[in-house]
């Protein structure tokens, strides 16, 4: 499998791969390439460009900053797994990143490249909503900032405009007593989330003061938040009677996806269970 | 025969060439002036082409030619064995052509071949020819296929039906020790399609050269001679001394290596044609359209019972999906691969098999590894167990109860089947016993009983196995319907200096031979194993072969070997006898010494090696050289078994399947090098339990593969296996010289059904009485059967 | 057409390459490093699997344009002149490999595992393997494979 006839550009700076963008419409912004380039040798996309952002170097890296983390959006998998920053204070972090795909998938895919591409499946949109997340994007008219939750707004569909490149992610600094976790249920030849749920539960004293839950692969329209599921927990004791009866409520409303692996029924009832067992996590229960 | 090597794991000498990356596979090879094909194919199942137009394609700088189904559709692939309907008429067996001009039967089916200056041209003007198709409804389910209305894959082959065929009792026979039956286990079930995804894609370079006059096809392949054979006989009509087949190193087979494909012949073609060179390699994605499936089986079957547990009858209606287009062994695998073995390890005393095999608009389908057996092994094995729990009874005294008493096969006769076959030599009781003492067992069930209490859903399956190997007798299998003899070919040339080059007309890719072959001749000259060279895989070096299958390498290989080592040893004996002036028959051969009986009197090896190519002093009447060849056509099948034992976790909330144990005994009779065997039993395993609970080739409505990628369809990795626990027991074949049976589908053989009769048990435990879950077990399908 | 300069198993090639020459196919076709093989076409199967710079990667899934500037190491130059790589010994002694098809891409992915965990569990064994189909050991013996090689380079160190 060989992708169609491509010509290829490597941009040195976040501007230039602006510029580069606007010039050429049909062309495909290149991270670490391993949600493009596989599409491109099925021939399922064929842009005329691609405009490698790999290696600008305002664009990886990983820092602390006003208490929380901020990452370039061509940092890789790996590079995030392996921060001790993030592994001290984000486990949501580390505990989805380390499900995604293989080694070799993660020292090169980046967290850029896998929100902008928002595959209903992925793993980061759940972590980063369930975190608060925020996406910096920039274009030609200029940077701003979109809270994760306002980002994914589909089926491969993000809020990125036309000319937008993801540029930074930033990870707020976590409540004190919060606790995040990753549950996945695989599907296991992709590896992708049939279900994946990220949960961040914050207590106080054995009550929960702050609950955000987000579940990815359940839903055709990709990661959302799960409020109702929040709502369930927010001032009852962490206790399993709580967070069951809290994620009987996962993922009700919602648009089911479904494949040859797991049906509407099965994933919603999947949705439960590992929306039960990411708040035990998230709970220390 | 020295035990130096025998019996011994020796490391492999074939390894240090793939360890460093200096394997050479079919797609390394590249000569000078290569051009590239790239294959257009059906996207459809089932539909009438209109109209194929090229010329854009045809216009495109470095594009060298296209074939379409005008130029080469008059050519065809045959099938190997045939077999007849119940009535005697012919079975049904319409044309294969190489590239299809009229109607495309299956997602896949070629259409156009485009050779180009490279890979990416040859694709690239794929992209540019355009096909008008007309789409016909299609249909992939064998049961489905025969029902009246359903559509005809090939117009002038009624209900879709390539052949009725039965064995065993008399149906009435059968039918009548059923309605005696104090109980009767009932299983509706599908042993589902699989795609064997042996890691090297298929890979075809077809090259021919002007001066000479003469081809050469390299291929991926598990029987170059086989290939060569079809390929001149039946589908070129070239001169077979004028074409030269290699198989070079292969990246597995599984079964899926063995067939000849269009492929084959379109690169010899175009090579003729172009007057270049032609290499070919399919795409994952193509492999799963292409590759010859294994399996598709749905299958009602009845086991009856007397009060006491006894086994009074078995009775089975299956339905056996073919594909497409017969491919080369594919009539032979539901039926005497797999009729065959209905007897199991059990003294069952009537059994009747009703077999229909089927057109549909998918992938042909043919051996996979295991071929029929596993299809076999499966039924009988579920049944055992799912009758135990539906009797009450223990699953193991339930099989020590039927099981047919041991026979060595040479102071005790074979065991004769109610189903043509006759077992060679056997003893089922000792593989089970051993299993149990391995799982432990009791403390197995009290551990069952404590989980289900805490809420953890542990189960045992059990599965005792035969097989039929070393395929085979070629008079037999002639009468019944092969269309090529089964022998094996094995020449052993002593060089002067005494190194001994071994050609074997068995395929290893991935077995081994160069090791084992080695380590068998060693032993039988009494030379070290650095002075063999083991040669396969060149039509034009060895001098005929019909290549590696059916666990047939060592027993049918092997054995052609060691006759052609008793022959050298013969002769040799000769020459020292003279050389030491004494009676031939006085002369002994033992550690690479002739000596004379009782003395001290001996040449070496080597001595008489040049003796026989420097034959000065020499004996009167004998020719130089020391170098033979030998066929061996063996009197019987071997027959493998043994007791595979899984222990499964199942999770209550999600359905999903852990294999926490796996224990293997197998029974493979002599054992040439054990970590070799442990290997085959391993990779075996593996794909067993693949079939169990993650692999199946899945349609939908319009004939498209809806997993036909890496990303949807799931093989075994790394961290969904557990370590196998393994053990054996050795019952030599009584008629073959190294007493061998064979090891490469066993694994596959006995694990699927353990696997699946452990899940069941485990529901079971819980209250859940379940009959069947279809395979592969998914997480979603545990589930839903414990709603 | 991109130029690249790539230094590859310690020797530096330069070359014009096609933008959608894929990094495997620079490999095999270009540079006639054979040993680094093709099993899928979904990024799935890890036959291809190279060191980029020292880590890891699907050279399937990679434009050899990406790979510009960088050091490669490929099976053929995992071996320090005759003398074999641990992991390479361990597959032969353990008999880590059959058809030999998957066997470059799973040393060297067991490679960066090691680099990064010289002494993991079974179970860190087989996670890191999870990009790694082979169709022919069942793993057991590969695994095997890693541990010997693990404890050879650790009675090295």
């Amino acid at each position: 499998m060989i992708p169609q006839a491509v010509d290829y550009k490597r941009a040195g700076s976040v501007s230039e791969a602006i510029s580069l963008l606007a010039e050429n419409p049909d062309a495909k912004i290149l991270a670490g390439g391993h949600s493009l380039i596989p599409a491109m040798k099925l021939r399922l996309n064929s842009p005329s460009l691609l405009i490698d952002i790999a290696r600008i170097p305002e664009l990886r890296y990983i820092e602390v900053r006003d208490g929380g983390v901020a990452i370039g959006a061509a940092s890789t998998h790996h590079d995030i797994i392996s921060n001790a920053e993030i592994q001290s204070r984000y486990g949501v972090m580390i505990e989805a990143g380390e499900l995604i795909g293989d080694t070799q998938v993660r020292n090169v895919g980046t967290l850029g490249g896998s929100i902008a591409h928002a595959d209903p499946s992925a793993d980061w949109p759940a972590a980063l909503i369930a975190l608060n997340a925020s996406i910096k994007v920039e274009g030609p008219n200029g940077a701003r900032e979109i809270p994760a939750t306002e980002f994914f707004l589909g089926f491969f569909y993000t809020a990125l405009e036309e000319g937008e490149i993801v540029t930074e992610v930033v990870l707020p600094a976590p409540a004190a007593g919060s606790r995040s976790v990753y549950r996945k249920f695989m599907q296991p030849a992709s590896r992708f989330a049939i279900v994946g749920c990220a949960a961040s539960v914050t207590i106080d004293g054995g009550t929960i003061t702050d609950a955000t839950i987000s579940l990815t692969g359940v839903s055709a329209d990709g990661a959302f938040l799960d409020e109702a599921v929040g709502a369930a927990l927010i001032g009852k004791s962490a206790s399993l009677e709580t967070i069951e009866a809290a994620a009987n409520a996962a993922a009700e409303g919602v648009e089911l996806n479904e494949d040859h692996y797991a049906s509407k029924a099965y994933r919603k009832h999947l949705a439960k269970v590992y929306t039960k067992r990411a708040l035990a996590g998230a709970c220390g229960l | 025969m020295s035990n130096k090597f025998i019996g011994k794991s020796v490391k492999r000498t074939e390894d240090k060439r793939f360890i460093t990356g200096k394997g050479r596979y079919t797609d390394d090879i590249n000569l000078p002036g290569m051009t590239h094909a790239y294959i257009l194919r059906s996207p459809y199942a089932h539909a009438r082409i209109k109209s194929i137009d090229t010329s854009a394609a045809a216009a495109m700088q470095g594009v060298v030619t296209i074939m379409t189904g005008d130029e080469v559709g008059h050519y065809g692939v045959p099938c190997g064995w045939q077999v007849n309907f119940k009535n005697g008429d012919t079975m049904k067996e319409p044309p294969h052509p190489l590239l299809v001009k009229d109607k495309v039967r299956h997602v896949g089916d070629a259409v156009v071949m485009v050779v180009a200056e490279s890979r990416e041209i040859a694709q690239d003007a794929a992209e540019a020819i355009i096909i008008n198709y007309e789409v016909l409804p299609a249909v992939t389910d064998a049961s489905k296929a025969v029902e009246a209305g359903a559509p005809l894959v090939h117009d002038d082959v009624p209900n879709n039906i390539c052949f009725d065929w039965e064995i065993g009792n008399p149906k009435a026979e059968v039918d009548e020790a059923m309605a005696s039956a104090a109980h009767i286990t009932t299983l509706e079930f599908v042993n589902q399609r699989v795609s064997p995804n042996a890691m090297e894609p298929r890979s075809y370079i077809g090259h021919y050269d002007g001066v000479y006059d003469k081809y050469t096809l390299y291929t991926s392949t598990q029987n170059p001679h086989l290939i060569r054979l079809l390929m001149c006989a039946f589908v070129l009509g070239l001169p077979e001394h004028k074409v030269r087949v290699v198989g070079p190193d292969v990246g597995g087979g599984f079964g899926s290596k063995i067939y000849h494909y269009t492929e084959e012949a379109l690169v010899t073609l175009a090579a003729k044609k172009t007057g270049r060179p032609v290499k070919w390699t399919e795409t994952r994605s193509e492999a799963f359209l292409t590759d010859a499936h294994g399996r598709d089986h749905v299958t009602k079957a009845e086991m009856g019972f007397d009060g006491d547990g006894k086994i009074v009858g078995l009775r089975i209606k299956t339905f056996a999906n073919l594909g497409a287009y017969l491919s080369t062994f594919s009539t032979a695998v539901p039926t005497y691969l797999h009729g065959t073995l209905l007897q199991g390890v059990y003294t069952t005393p009537k059994i009747h098999l009703e077999m229909t095999c089927v057109f549909t608009n998918t992938t042909a389908v043919d051996a996979y590894r295991g071929a029929g057996r596993p299809e076999a092994t499966y039924l009988l094995e579920r049944l055992l167990d799912l009758s135990a729990l539906e009797m009450g009874v223990d699953p193991t005294e339930l099989r020590l109860k039927n099981f047919i008493p041991a026979f060595d096969g040479i102071t005790q006769p074979g065991y004769q089947t109610n189903v043509a076959l006759q077992y060679d030599s056997g003893n089922y009781h000792g593989v089970l016993q051993r299993g149990l003492e391995m799982l432990g067992y009791e403390d197995f069930r009290k551990a069952q009983n404590e989980a289900a209490a805490s809420g953890k859903l542990l189960g045992v399956g059990f599965s005792t196995y035969i097989e039929a190997c070393g395929i085979a007798p070629s008079a037999v299998v002639g009468s019944l319907g092969a269309r090529a003899g089964l022998y094996e070919v094995g020449q052993v040339r002593v060089q002067p200096t005494g190194k001994v080059s071994v050609f074997t007309g068995a395929h290893s890719h991935g077995q081994g031979h160069e090791t084992t072959f080695a380590q068998v001749v060693a032993d039988r000259l009494g030379i070290p194993m650095e002075d063999v060279d083991i040669i396969h895989g060149d039509s034009d070096t060895v001098a005929f072969g019909m290549g590696t299958y059916g666990s047939r390498s060592l027993a049918v290989g092997g054995s052609a070997i060691m006759k052609s080592l008793d022959k050298i040893i013969e002769k040799g004996a000769k020459i020292a006898a003279h050389k030491l002036e004494c009676s031939p028959d006085d002369i002994e051969f033992a550690d690479g010494k002739f000596t004379v009986k009782g003395t001290d009197k001996s040449l070496g090896f080597g001595d008489i090696a040049l003796t026989a190519y420097v034959p000065h002093v020499y004996p009167a009447n004998l020719e130089p050289g020391l170098d033979f060849s030998s066929f061996y056509d063996p009197t019987n099948f071997t027959y493998p078994f043994g007791c595979h034992i899984a222990v499964v976790e199942v999770d209550k909330e999600t359905g999903a399947t852990k294999v926490k144990r796996f224990i293997a005994v197998d029974d493979v009779g002599n054992v040439i090098n054990p970590m070799i065997v442990d290997g085959q039993i391993h990779g075996g395993v593996a794909q067993g339990i693949g079939q169990a609970l993650l692999e199946g080739v899945e349609f939908d409505g319009n004939g498209q593969i809806i997993n036909g990628s890496y990303m949807d369809y799931a093989m075994p990795r790394a961290d969904d296996l557990p370590m196998f626990e393994l053990d054996r027991q050795v019952t030599p074949c009584p008629h073959n010289p190294l007493g061998v049976k064979g090891a490469g589908e066993a694994g596959c053989i006995g694990s699927t059904p353990a696997v699946v009769n452990a899940v069941i048990d485990a529901l079971w435990s819980a209250g859940h009485q379940v009959k069947d879950i279809r395979m592969p077990l998914t997480p979603e399908r545990v589930w839903s059967a414990m709603q | 057409m991109p130029k690249i300069t790539v230094t590859v198993n310690g020797t530096q090639h330069t070359h014009e390459v096609e933008g959608r020459l894929l990094l495997v196919h620079y490999l095999r076709d270009v540079l006639g490093l054979t040993g680094t093989h093709v099993g899928c076409d979904t990024s799935s199967c890890g036959a291809c699997t190279i060191h980029l710079n020292g880590n890891a990667v699907k050279s399937c899934s990679m434009l050899a344009a990406q790979a510009d500037g960088a050091t490669i190491t490929t099976i053929e130059g995992l071996a320090s002149g005759d003398e074999l790589h641990p992991l390479q010994v361990g597959f032969k002694e353990e008999h880590g490999l059959q058809c030999g098809f998957c066997t470059p891409g799973m040393i060297m992915c067991a490679a960066d595992l090691l680099n990064r965990n010289p002494n993991p569990t079974e179970q860190e064994i087989r996670e890191g393997l999870e990009g790694n189909i082979c169709r022919c050991t069942g793993y057991h013996n590969i695994v095997r494979a890693v541990q010997h090689a693990a404890g050879q380079l650790e009675a090295a160190s």
